[in-house]
């Protein structure tokens, strides 16, 4: 990593930690949000960008971490930090389990076995037989949690700083995954799985493995989430949840990880705001939104600010070279004069 | 007379990549004419730029008219035909499919199924598989339905991409000869590129070699295949 | 015993449902090797054309032709202005395009036409079909229905020239431009047709349900899993698909495991099915040479 990006990363982690002093306790819970948000959403970049399977049930794997946490302190009065390990553990064995029969399906195919797992959840979690340990409809409640040690927080500025924590334990872990041999054998599955399988890499374990770590990101991110909220519910949980999660990945960039943030930022804040453009029909500004963004940005958030990096550094270069070559592009990135488009 | 096909100044680029860097070349109504030169050099970029298939500049003359700006399917129906490197056979379709796609512009129906017999007496194995899916065909097979779906269409100019590309030199020798004929009793002609220049040069009339998005050399084949210095530095035989 | 023909008969009534949504979608996909999540709120939109055609004085016929012709210009146009400038995207961004779609469709439905239900009305006699006591007319109308579309589109796709351009242009545009196919109008014609389709497959299901802008979410769910199961792009499997879905769902719901949990078992049932046959029952297996 370059020193521009160390220092950008070092700016950005120092006005997170500032952000709770400056805002209403409100903002900062939706920020906590954002932050979780993040952690679902790298969960599931891991498995759809960098390793090309389809998820549309990851809010499945969300509402398991959540009612982990919301059991086990509600009903168990384990502590709210070491509930994380447990939702962890449960969804990496879960979503390991359902990537084993998942080998077999492709494309369209998980994508619409992981969407059954998506519709299931809040009907299993309703389910009588289960009310017992669910709460049912009603849900379970559970409450926040105070600083430690008497520090001078509240409980909400806490919790963020909590998720922080949690989110660049993680995102680092991620990041080093992604950057030597797995990273590559993931990408190499998902760009051209008959080669990678030749070269010797054990596609199935691999694959199984990553459905597995990225159900455990999103199960921890939903155990922080149940806690943020203090309140689960299975409706909570449904089929929309899983949608957004996609939405959430595709807008901030695929195959990246600053996408996540993005993206959380995306989800988090975009619905409130075609809220307040439209009483109305709220979700039509929404749907506008997503359209949108995805045409001024077809790879995303990430892949915009890439490309005008990449735009920015050409134009340095082309600076120093003589002018007057056919199909060089001006500031506008048109074609001079009189070059032929074609096709 | 005027050449079939005039290309001047032709540049090509993939993006901010630039390939071809003013390219050159004639081609003569009723004759084969090769590009050779290695791997990358343009020689499937030249091809795709006729076709309309990547960004150009420069000027591309088919029958004493401009085509540059044109589409892809504006550029079929003046009857240039392109067989792509690697085929593009429509791998989910049947042969006969395939074939009949060939001729999708051609509103002489009774000529079309005529065509069908001629192709399939030129090779008869795609008789034989008329209804099997073509992914399902041999290497050969596929290039000799790529080739025939091309025929399909009546072209004035057959573009072919490396179609000796992963395929046995009987199997080639096989294709090529047909080329010559189709050239010689049908008129249609070939601009064929290469990696195998010997074989090439056995069947073009004229070649260009082409080297890092220039022509650097032209002549007849048999003054190419002659000039051994030319052979050895620019062909490597 | 009884119970249980009744459940199969009645199963296959909501599967003809099934069927004619997953006909659309599969429409779509040998179109332009997309799967258009927005489908069913295109289908209800529709729908509710036609109800406004049908309530300003149309006869039922008339509203029906009308609607089928519009849907297909609907179609058309949507392809052209909406996803045309995402054909070369990622294929995940143009599945988040089409929920954008989805989203607004509703919405905007809602807004205009508010979510009180309304009635739909059918074509069929409201008497039974030989006073049988398993399915009503219309149930057995929309069967047939299906089947009609789908003969039409298997003739239409199998034996005409614009039918196999079509197919050519969704598996390989590239090579599809090469034979002078215009690949753009080949995916606006398919959705065309899958907006009309989607419409008549809206105006069977409306009479059984009632008009809401909700009523087809449901209904794309197990489309989705019909035509994955018959094989994305197998028209026939599609039907097939969407009958074995409704009879599954009907079957299971009041024999099996009660309503509470039908559709999520419904639904690993089809994933099971999906392991054993990974393209489903009539997909092609694609071969690829390496």
């Amino acid at each position: 990593m370059n020193q521009r990006a160390v220092i950008l990363i070092a700016l950005a982690l120092l006005a997170a930690c500032a952000l709770p002093l400056l805002v209403s306790n409100y903002r900062v819970f939706q920020f906590t949000l954002v932050l979780v948000y993040a952690i679902a959403l790298l969960g599931l970049n891991l498995l759809t960008g960098y390793n090309g399977q389809i998820s549309l049930g990851h809010g499945a794997f969300y509402a398991i971490g959540a009612y982990c946490a919301a059991i086990l302190m509600d009903k168990f009065g384990v502590p709210y930090w070491a509930t994380l390990p447990v939702a962890g553990v449960v969804c990496l064995v879960v979503g390991f389990l359902f990537g084993l029969p998942a080998l077999r399906l492709e494309g369209l195919y998980l994508a619409l076995a992981t969407f059954a797992l998506g519709v299931s959840m809040p009907q299993l979690l309703k389910y009588h037989h289960l009310e017992k340990w669910t709460g049912g409809v009603q849900g379970i409640v559970i409450v926040k949690p105070d600083p430690p040690f008497g520090l001078p927080l509240s409980p909400d500025q806490w919790l963020y700083y909590f998720t922080l924590a949690v989110m660049i334990l993680m995102f680092v872990l991620a990041w080093n995954l992604l950057r030597g041999r797995v990273g590559r054998a993931l990408i190499a599955i998902r760009d051209h799985h008959t080669a990678a399988e030749a070269m010797g890499v054990n596609t199935a374990l691999y694959k199984s493995l990553t459905f597995g770590v990225s159900a455990m990101y999103t199960g921890v991110a939903g155990a922080l989430g149940a806690i943020a909220i203090q309140f689960v519910a299975p409706d909570s949980f449904n089929i929309f949840l899983s949608i957004t999660f996609l939405v959430g990945i595709v807008i901030g960039g695929l195959a990246s990880i600053p996408g996540a943030i993005y993206g959380a930022l995306f989800i988090q804040f975009i619905p409130n705001i075609a809220d307040e453009i439209s009483k109305a029909a709220p979700w039509a500004i929404f749907g506008i939104f997503l359209i949108g963004f995805v045409y001024a940005m077809p790879l995303g958030v990430n892949g915009a600010i890439r490309m005008l990096i990449a735009r920015l550094a050409r134009k340095q270069q082309d600076g120093l070279r003589t002018a007057g070559s056919p199909l060089s592009e001006n500031a506008a990135g048109k074609p001079e004069n009189d070059s032929h488009t074609a096709g | 007379m005027a050449a079939l096909l005039q290309v001047a100044r032709l540049h090509a680029a993939y993006g901010p990549t630039r390939v071809l860097h003013g390219i050159d070349f004639a081609l003569e109504e009723g004759s084969i004419t090769a590009l050779l030169g290695a791997n990358g050099a343009g020689k499937t970029t030249t091809l795709r730029a006729l076709c309309a298939m990547v960004k150009t500049e420069g000027e591309i003359r088919f029958g004493g008219a401009r085509i540059e700006g044109k589409s892809t399917e504006d550029i079929v129906r003046l009857g240039i035909a392109h067989v792509p490197d690697g085929r593009g056979t429509f791998v989910n379709l049947s042969t006969e499919e395939n074939l009949r796609l060939g001729a999708y512009v051609r509103r002489d129906k009774r000529e079309v199924e005529r065509d069908f017999e001629r192709i399939y007496g030129y090779f008869p194995r795609l008789k034989e598989r008329r209804h099997q899916q073509a992914g399902t065909l041999s290497g050969g097979e596929q290039q000799m339905l790529a080739v025939s779906r091309a025929l399909m269409l009546r072209p004035r100019l057959l573009l072919l991409d490396e179609p000796s590309f992963g395929l046995a030199p009987l199997v080639v020798r096989e294709i090529f000869s047909i080329m010559r004929t189709i050239n010689q009793s049908e008129k249609v002609s070939i601009l064929l590129v290469e990696q195998n220049a010997a074989m090439a040069l056995d069947l073009a009339d004229h070649a260009y070699v082409i080297e890092t998005g220039r022509v650097v050399l032209s002549g007849t084949s048999d003054e190419i295949k002659q000039d051994e210095a030319v052979r050895r530095s620019y062909l490597g035989y | 015993m009884d119970a249980l023909i009744h459940q199969v008969l009645a199963g296959l009534a909501t599967g003809g449902i099934y069927a004619s949504v997953a006909l659309a979608l599969v429409m779509i996909y040998q179109a332009t090797h997309h799967l258009n999540f927005a489908q069913g709120e295109l289908a209800m939109f529709c729908t509710y054309l036609a109800w406004t055609l049908i309530n300003a004085g149309f006869g039922y016929w008339a509203a029906f032709l009308l609607t089928v012709g519009l849907s297909f210009v609907l179609g058309v146009v949507i392809e052209r202005v909406v996803i045309r400038p995402v054909e070369n995207s990622p294929v995940l961004a143009v599945v988040v395009v089409f929920i954008g779609l989805l989203v607004i469709l509703n919405s905007v439905t809602g807004w205009i036409y508010s979510y009180t239900i309304k009635t739909f009305p059918s074509p069929f006699p409201a008497e039974p079909l030989f006073g049988n006591k398993y399915m009503s007319s219309h149930e057995i109308g929309a069967i047939g229905v299906t089947l009609v579309v789908l003969l039409l589109l298997y003739s239409f796709f199998r034996f005409t020239p614009l039918g196999l351009a079509m197919r050519a242009a969704a598996q390989n545009p590239a090579s599809a431009k090469l034979v002078g196919i215009r690949v753009g109008w080949m995916l606006a014609l398919g959705w065309g047709l899958a907006c009309a389709i989607g419409a008549v497959a809206g105006m069977m299901v409306a009479p059984i349900v009632f008009l809401d802008p909700n009523m087809m979410a449901g209904i794309l769910l197990y489309a989705f899993a019909a035509a994955l199961i018959g094989g994305v792009d197998s028209p026939g499997g599609a039907v097939f698909g969407g009958f074995l879905v409704g009879v599954l769902e009907n079957v299971l719901g009041a024999f099996v495991i009660g309503n509470e949990l039908k559709l999520a078992v419904a639904l690993v049932l089809i994933i099971g099915v999906l392991v054993v046959k990974p393209t489903g029952f009539f997909g092609k297996v694609h071969v690829i040479r390496v």
